[in-house]
């Protein structure tokens, strides 16, 4: 009786009774669950458009952060720095559709999906080779980016918002404003979309798919030094935060493998629910439940809807 | 020219049906077995033993178990150094429980420990499939390594939070703990590996293997042919946790010899087995031994190998290079040879049976 007390009720009791901390943990939540949405993203683009399954995302998030702030460390001004990351992440797009997807085109998916283990491991062993294994510090004020808190007094407590936290709120809004209307609105978002509707039509219609899977590596680059930006500006560059990107996969089976929205949504139910389940629920097991709270709550709505919530109904045939 | 099966009749459905029907293929296998048993032992040295033989075979055994279920059913599981850490942590209480009983029975026992869970977590399977299911054996992962750190009664409440191997006997002859010498508790596990390999291969030529065959190969059109699909995804969870279970028992009596659970079997270690399975070549026993040999083998070359000869390497560039290494071979095999190096021995036995000819 006592267990369940402490489980279904007071909880809740602890969240009525401090408004303000819960508010603040709500934010916690929001703000770790954009940057989890962010990094699913990339995964989102590529497995739309090539239906690989990129498992490199994650470092190469990290990768591009890295190259951000070692750029700078050997003097070069922090936005030319930015332009050149760019300039790394699009050789890296056209090395990879050149040197590992072209070669595999027509291999089952799980070939390829391994094929971007494979990646991961190259991208690790090249940044440690040039950058070295240590925590960087990223490169906030060259950038522009604000620093400290403001603390608002609101339902009879103090919230504190991290000030670089909610420009990540805005940054990562205006990229996923953007990267709709490139998707809507463009030639380039067009051939896109027509490749992730069926690579055979497309091909058909002239879309050279070599291309558009550059260009789409290309764009999960810029999302991936977006989020290396945000994510170091948080903690530190480091290969740690590979492990961080782990956590986008919950998001993308939540929101569903193809479904930008979904990638959104997915991103924060995640970033709110584990933040409040460690916050309130996680006491009473001796806490650290944040690791794998995630995937429990992604199987959860799995068991319900195994496409996810916005993912393309899975229909098989013999 | 000497390798062909001319004038090796077979005459009943039996020897047709035999795992090695060829000769020589018998002869080569009691070779490697003589090697591996009598003359490694013999004339190998300890640090040959413990840093090449021991994890070589470990890391087989637990290719072995993921290869059963993503190899030959189909289901990616990423959750493999989990499901060997329920292996050593059933091995650790049940031989501080019942010290008296043989270790070996007790890393057999583990095994069974490691299946009931794999088993659990193996449920989602019947709904979910493909890269969803990859995520859902991730929390598995995920989950288990928390209860390794969090659960004090896992390993005995004691303070560094490590499994301590105790000192056990077989015949008088201490085979884990301090006083263990490599070479015996390289014959255990041999002993066990060749066992374990001999029960698997049985078991995968006959019905259950098949049912896990056509279940990769389109699991509709099994259940229409009369396979139950949740009893068969089931048997595959559980038999590969069966043999990730031991591998992970093994691996810390006989090879670590004691140490921090989280650190052995955390998602890197998962990663690995399942690299390990990929080069080998999916669904393939053979390329299980071929992939743990690889993959096992290039990280002591760098490490050891190179600066022997004069190539001066510090740890953390050999790490690198390390990675950068097994990475663009995992990329290179996929490409040139998706099947793995279980295809590539397939083409070679095939090459040696026409030599001289070219077909």
């Amino acid at each position: 009786m006592d267990l369940l007390f402490k489980v279904f009720i007071d909880p809740f009791l602890q969240m009525g009774a401090m408004p303000d901390l819960l508010v603040q943990t709500l934010w916690e939540g929001l703000v770790s669950g954009v940057l989890y949405a962010l990094i699913a993203l990339g995964f989102v683009l590529i497995f739309k458009a090539s239906g690989v399954f990129n498992f490199a995302q994650g470092i190469m998030v990290v990768f591009a952060g890295l190259t951000l702030v070692g750029l700078h460390e050997k003097g070069v001004p922090a936005w030319l720095a930015v332009l050149l990351t760019l300039g790394v992440m699009l050789a890296l797009a056209v090395a990879v559709e050149r040197v590992v997807l072209r070669p595999l085109v027509n291999q089952p998916d799980i070939i390829l999906f391994m094929a971007t283990f494979g990646l991961t491991y190259v991208l690790i062993g090249i940044g440690e080779f040039i950058f070295g294994g240590e925590p960087k510090q990223m490169i906030t004020e060259e950038l522009g980016l604000p620093r400290g808190a403001i603390d608002v007094a609101m339902l009879g407590g103090r919230v504190t918002f991290q000030k670089i936290d909610i420009a990540a709120a805005v940054i990562a809004s205006i990229m996923i404003a953007a990267l709709a209307v490139f998707f809507q609105y463009t030639r380039i978002g067009r051939a896109l979309r027509a490749v992730a509707d069926s690579h055979k039509a497309a091909l058909s219609v002239g879309i050279s798919l070599n291309q558009i899977w550059a260009i789409v590596w290309f764009a999960a680059g810029i999302v991936a030094l977006i989020t290396g930006i945000m994510w170091g500006a948080r903690s530190d560059v480091s290969f740690a935060l590979q492990t961080i990107a782990l956590k986008a996969l919950p998001v993308l089976i939540l929101g569903g493998f193809t479904s930008i929205p979904g990638a959104i949504v997915g991103g924060l139910i995640i970033g709110i629910g584990e933040k409040l389940a460690e916050f309130y629920w996680g006491p009473l097991v001796g806490g650290g439940i944040e690791n794998w709270i995630a995937y429990v709550i992604a199987l959860g709505f799995l068991m319900v809807r195994p496409q996810g919530l916005f993912g393309d109904k899975i229909i098989e045939r013999i | 020219m000497f390798y062909r099966e001319a004038g090796q009749y077979k005459k009943t459905y039996s020897a047709d049906m035999a795992v090695f029907p060829i000769l020589q293929d018998r002869i080569g296998i009691g070779l490697i077995l003589l090697t591996a048993a009598v003359i490694i032992p013999i004339f190998g040295s300890n640090f040959f033993i413990s840093t090449v033989m021991i994890p070589f075979l470990v890391f087989s055994l637990a290719a072995m178990g993921l290869n059963i279920v993503t190899g030959y059913t189909g289901l990616i599981s990423l959750g493999t150094g989990a499901f060997m850490g329920v292996g050593a942590f059933a091995c650790y209480k049940l031989t501080t429980y019942f010290p008296n009983v043989n270790i070996i029975i007790w890393i057999l026992a583990s095994g069974v420990f490691s299946a009931a869970i794999g088993a659990l977590f193996g449920l989602p399977s019947l709904r979910i499939k493909g890269f969803y299911l990859a995520v859902a054996t991730l929390a598995a992962q995920f989950f288990l390594e928390w209860c390794f750190v969090r659960v004090p009664w896992l390993f005995n409440y004691n303070a560094s939070g490590a499994i301590e191997v105790p000192t056990r006997t077989l015949f008088g002859v201490a085979i884990t703990g301090a006083n263990a010498t490599p070479t015996t508790r390289y014959l255990v596990l041999l002993g066990i590996v060749v066992l374990m390999t001999w029960v698997a291969s049985n078991i995968l030529h006959g019905r259950i293997g098949r049912t896990f065959m056509a279940v990769r190969d389109m699991d509709i059109a099994a259940e229409l042919m009369g396979i139950r699909l949740l009893p068969a995804k089931l048997t595959a969870f559980a038999m590969s946790s069966f043999y990730c279970g031991v591998a992970g028992a093994c691996m810390m009596f006989l090879w670590y010899g004691g140490g921090e659970a989280s650190d052995a079997f955390n998602i890197n270690q998962s990663f690995n087995i399942l690299f390990m399975v990929i080069i080998g070549g999916l669904g393939s026993l053979i390329g299980c031994f071929f992939g743990a040999a690889l993959l096992n083998i290039v990280p002591i070359i760098l490490k050891f190998g190179l600066p022997a000869i004069g190539v001066p390497l510090a740890g953390a560039t050999a790490e690198h290079i390390n990675h950068l290494f097994v990475g663009s071979l995992i990329i290179f095999f996929l490409i040139v040879e998706p099947h793995g190096l279980a295809r590539l021995w397939q083409i070679t036995k095939q090459k040696l049976r026409t030599w001289p000819f070219p077909y």
